[in-house]
């Protein structure tokens, strides 16, 4: 650590004269914006793009940061995981932005790590993921496996009294990972082998025929049973067409999503989907003034009226005040100080609680289970009575339930083994 | 009970069966009551059905429905099927029409307010509502101002079950059969003691088929009746098959023998049943892919040009559609029978302007060729993205192409895709029609063939070339139209039929229509009929290596071309 900011220091030294140094400080804060405005993630990321934009707007209409102006700096890295890397480093070494809110898939987020790393920047991350992950410059302000997908099953065989699982997902690694953590979850539960059923499509899946008649006859067996699906983007479409063709209905095998929200839904007519579940932090239709005030601004800013919110948007106005809130507390945008003072910080989320950010760099969340509705919004059925603390690593799996991440002072270790009382057996239970 | 309700109990046509339910669920268990009370409510049920015919129907007083949604509204998740039973039981016109928007989560309060509103519309910021009471339009309201009675699958489900059990007096006897099949697996206790005499009563015989199965369902799961299982054995309903199953692992080794050998005999069924679905699907897939391939196979196949573009011009029909529903809104048919040529026009002139503006400079270069138009396809998708939206467009079903067609209780076949099967078998044979029998086809064949033997018979060889890119275009954008139906309709939708179609193409030999059909319907089968056992990810790696050893033995295809044109 040291060492970095010592060469930080001789670099501003050589590089740039004291005046130009003064300049820099006085100059905006920059603020860098890692979506892809291009190629297949576009449908989900450029709503986040523009969110960041307002936010900052907003900010600006009020004054700034510490009596500065923030300013945006877009990047496209054009759904191109390497790419996202490159763009990355033009981010931090050549605009020198103070920070990153940036990326969706955990792909692109695994190929901007090293880079945030070795350049000491501070990236948010605002989507659901994986866990099974832990770094001092990433912010995870989207849910892990335990603020999502745990309550959804815990959910759904306590409330519902399902006891027949069909874990459906697309074969990449966050549905196989947080699939891994769910069939070891269920077994630990006492849910037989025979009860649960694993499926993976490729992406962009569209001829669902058979997988779905195939869910109706594992359905038949006189058992409650559910979907989980981590079925990711555009394969939804034509998966929940199947069902409602097929005459699955909620009421007999309901399906409970991860990767549907608002947006994804306004994309589908949802008139035949009425009673399917989706689990995340956030749904537009939560009952509360900020909320309220956060749509209307948001209406307002995109100008169409039918413009919907979702929950990665929130996990970036969490994050972004999170980020505003620990540089007023530092009393500068400076990385290092940044990172010591956010963990702690507690900012208003947009469902009428507050989030703070843990020292695993992680938030706590409400907990929300949504119906899907005809009008493509979710009527909430159901939420965790308190906020959940999210876990990097997960306790349900072998090799990684006696890791914990604290990156406070003095231990300031993302993967610590409490058994063997030791930091960085770095283990790769996710990665396969 | 208020006296509102013991006037309007004479009068309902259905809330005496429902009041014999719940008094008998009131007193459950004893027996007596239950006999007492069935037989008290037989001729008040028939002396209801009388009374409604004249057209009379019972209305709360304004304080008593009042009460019952604010109970409905204040009642714990738990208590709430009560609630319904006994607004359902109150005999008023209106609950039907309370229950099915509690059921929709469109009841509401006003907040700090006691009225309930009905919401009439709930997209955007500003609600459409009506009086719950008076039924009159109470204007907008902002959903800052509305609480909304939030339902759930299972209140939903209770709901269906009561509003089922009332469609059973319904003197329309499709309503009568669709609620008895919807009562399949969702009878209760207090349904089951009612169901009997309505059993009796009812004329249709596939209704009372029904009716009994849904019976026996219910007296298997709960008291393991081995009659019940007698009614069920043969039955390929899902309900009962999963009744069966669960006997066959109940306690009684009697009860689970039987109900063993019912099933074996059921599966026998089933399997023939699953045989023909898998084949169906194959069908389906298959047809799914000769649509997406057989302009391919013209511009391809026929002209020789690669064209990567070749899906964005599938996606343009497909957005065809989509702009067409917009402009007719709430008719749905009607705008997708306007997009089939609307699709066809808008694909065939963009693939005119691709081919006038690109491809006839790079005849002769197929490598430039396959670059350039990757370079549209990408030009395309982020035209779309940025003048549209880059998030999918909502093609809305039409009515008659949702849901299946029931075969029997195990095979029932997805309408959509059965309409997309003719659809293809259609643009196939016009298509044919078009090469075999039109000038336009003879010229294009002459032209593929030798082309500076046909220019000297005085054919215009570059009308020609025109003329066939735009029908291949064209046959793209009906494929478009198709898949509307069935995917999203977003930037990505060509990407993800590209490769599979020029996988058809040259599998069933380049420059053969019925190569493309052949090919197409047997990739559809061959993925199918893998994909149950190997799953999908693994189905289609095989179908892809099958395709490349097969390329390898017989490099020109199912169906080669032959002769001198096969040099060329």
């Amino acid at each position: 650590m040291n060492k970095k900011i010592a060469a930080a220091m001789l670099s501003a030294c050589v590089g740039f004269s004291l005046a130009n140094v003064a300049q820099a400080e006085e100059g905006p804060i920059k603020v860098g914006i890692l979506h892809s405005l291009s190629g297949t993630m576009a449908i989900s990321e450029s709503t986040l793009k523009d969110t960041m934009l307002m936010l900052i707007e907003k900010q600006n209409e009020q004054g700034g940061l510490l009596g500065r102006k923030l300013e945006p700096v877009v990047v496209d890295p054009a759904s191109n995981w390497p790419l996202f890397a490159e763009k990355a480093r033009e981010l931090l070494a050549q605009d020198k932005v103070d920070v990153i809110f940036g990326n969706w898939t955990s792909v692109s987020r695994k190929s901007v790590l090293p880079v945030v790393e070795e350049l000491n920047g501070l990236l948010f991350y605002p989507v659901q993921y994986e866990g099974e992950e832990s770094s001092e410059n990433v912010f995870y302000t989207g849910a892990a496996p335990n603020q999502q997908a745990i309550p959804a099953v815990d959910y759904l065989m306590n409330d519902v009294g399902v006891e027949r699982w069909v874990l459906a997902g697309t074969d990449y690694v966050y549905p196989r990972t947080t699939n891994k953590i769910l069939a070891a979850y269920l077994k630990s539960k006492g849910v037989a082998d025979a009860d649960v059923m694993v499926n993976y499509t490729p992406f962009g899946h569209s001829n669902w025929q058979s997988i779905v008649s195939d869910i109706k006859s594992f359905g038949s067996a006189g058992k409650k049973t559910a979907v989980v699906s981590t079925i990711n983007g555009d394969a939804n479409v034509p998966f929940y067409r199947e069902l409602a063709n097929q005459g699955i209905n909620a009421e007999d095998i309901p399906v409970v999503a991860f990767s549907v929200g608002e947006q994804e839904l306004s994309g589908i007519d949802t008139a035949p989907l009425v009673g399917h579940l989706a689990a995340w932090n956030y749904f537009m239709s939560v009952d509360s003034d900020t909320n309220y005030d956060f749509i209307d601004e948001w209406i307002d800013y995109t100008g169409k009226e039918d413009a919907v919110t979702n929950d990665p948007m929130e996990a970036h106005y969490i994050g972004f005040n999170m980020w505003m809130e620990a540089a007023r507390k530092a009393g500068s945008v400076e990385v290092d100080a940044v990172k010591d003072a956010i963990i702690g910080v507690s900012v208003p989320n947009l469902t009428g609680g507050y989030a703070t950010m843990m020292p695993n760099h992680h938030i706590t969340k409400p907990v929300l289970i949504g119906e899907i509705q005809d009008n493509g919004q979710f009527s909430v059925v159901w939420q965790t009575p308190s906020t959940v603390a999210g876990d990097a690593w997960s306790d349900y799996l072998e090799g990684s339930k006696d890791l914990i991440s604290d990156w406070r002072k003095p231990m300031e270790c993302g993967n610590y083994n409490v058994v063997t009382h030791s930091c960085g057996a770095q283990q790769s239970v996710a990665t396969q | 009970m208020p006296s509102e309700t013991d006037d309007a109990f004479v009068r309902s046509p259905w809330m005496a069966f429902l009041m014999s339910i719940s008094v008998a669920t009131m007193y459950r268990g004893c027996w007596q009551w239950m006999l007492l009370v069935c037989l008290l409510s037989f001729p008040l049920f028939a002396a209801a059905q009388s009374e409604s015919a004249t057209g009379q129907s019972a209305r709360l007083s304004d304080g008593a429905a009042q009460s019952l949604l604010t109970r409905l509204a204040e009642a714990r998740n738990p208590a709430k099927p009560a609630v319904i039973d006994e607004i359902a039981m109150s005999g008023d016109a209106r609950a039907r029409g309370w229950l099915e928007a509690f059921s929709a989560s469109k009841l509401a309060r006003l907040k700090d307010a006691e009225r309930f509103l009905i919401i009439d519309n709930n997209r955007g910021r500003e609600w459409a509502v009506s009086d719950a009471l008076s039924g009159e339009s109470a204007g907008k309201v902002s959903r800052r101002d509305l609480k909304t009675l939030r339902s759930n699958n299972s209140l939903r489900g209770h709901i269906d079950g009561v509003l089922s059990m009332i469609d059973l007096s319904s003197p329309d006897a499709e309503v009568r059969l669709a609620a008895a099949r919807g009562l399949r697996g969702s009878v209760d206790e207090a349904m089951a003691e009612r169901l009997p005499s309505l059993i009796e009563q009812e004329g249709d015989d596939a209704i009372r088929a029904t009716l009994k199965e849904a019976l026996a369902i219910q007296q298997l799961e709960a008291n393991g009746d081995p009659a019940a299982l007698d009614t069920l054995s043969g039955s390929l309903n899902a309900a009962a098959i999963a009744a069966i199953n669960g006997a066959a692992v109940s306690d009684d080794p009697q009860l689970a023998q039987a109900a063993k050998v019912a099933l074996a005999g059921i599966e026998q069924k089933l399997q023939l049943n699953s045989g023909l679905e898998t084949l169906y699907f194959g069908l389906s897939l298959g047809s799914v892919l000769v649509l997406a391939a057989i302009g391919l196979a013209i511009t391809f196949g026929v002209m020789g040009v690669i064209n990567m573009a070749h899906g964005e011009l599938i996606m343009l029909g497909a957005y065809t559609t989509w702009g067409m529903q917009q402009l007719l809104p709430g008719q749905p048919g009607l705008a997708l029978l306007l997009s089939i040529p609307a699709g066809f026009l808008v694909a065939a002139a963009v693939g005119v302007i691709i081919e006038r503006s690109v491809i006839q400079h790079l005849k002769g270069r197929p490598l430039e060729t396959l670059l350039a138009t990757f370079g549209i396809s990408l030009i395309l998708q982020q035209l779309v993205r940025t003048t549209i939206s880059p998030l999918n467009r909502i093609v809305v079903t039409p009515e008659w192409m949702s849901g299946s067609l029931m075969i029997n209780e195990a095979l029932s076949l997805t309408l959509n895709r059965l309409y997309i099967i003719g659809f293809a078998l259609f643009v196939f044979a016009g298509l044919m029609l078009i090469m075999r029998r039109t000038r336009l086809g003879l010229e294009v064949r002459a032209v593929t063939q030798n082309r500076a033997m046909a220019r000297s018979m005085g054919i215009k060889a570059t009308r020609v070339d025109i003329m066939t890119f735009a029908l291949g275009s064209g046959v793209a954008g009906l494929a478009g139209v198709a898949l509307s139906q069935i995917t999203n309709v977003g930037p990505n939708l060509g990407q993800n039929y590209i490769i599979d179609s020029f996988m058809v193409v040259v599998f069933g030999g380049v420059g053969n229509l019925w190569g493309t059909l052949v090919a197409g319907m047997s990739l559809g089968l061959l993925n199918q009929f893998l994909e149950p056992w190997a799953g999908a990810v693994l189905a289609k790696i095989v179908v892809l290596v099958f395709i490349i050893l097969f390329i390898q033995k017989r490099p020109r295809g199912l169906f080669p071309q032959k002769g001198r044109a096969a040099e060329g």
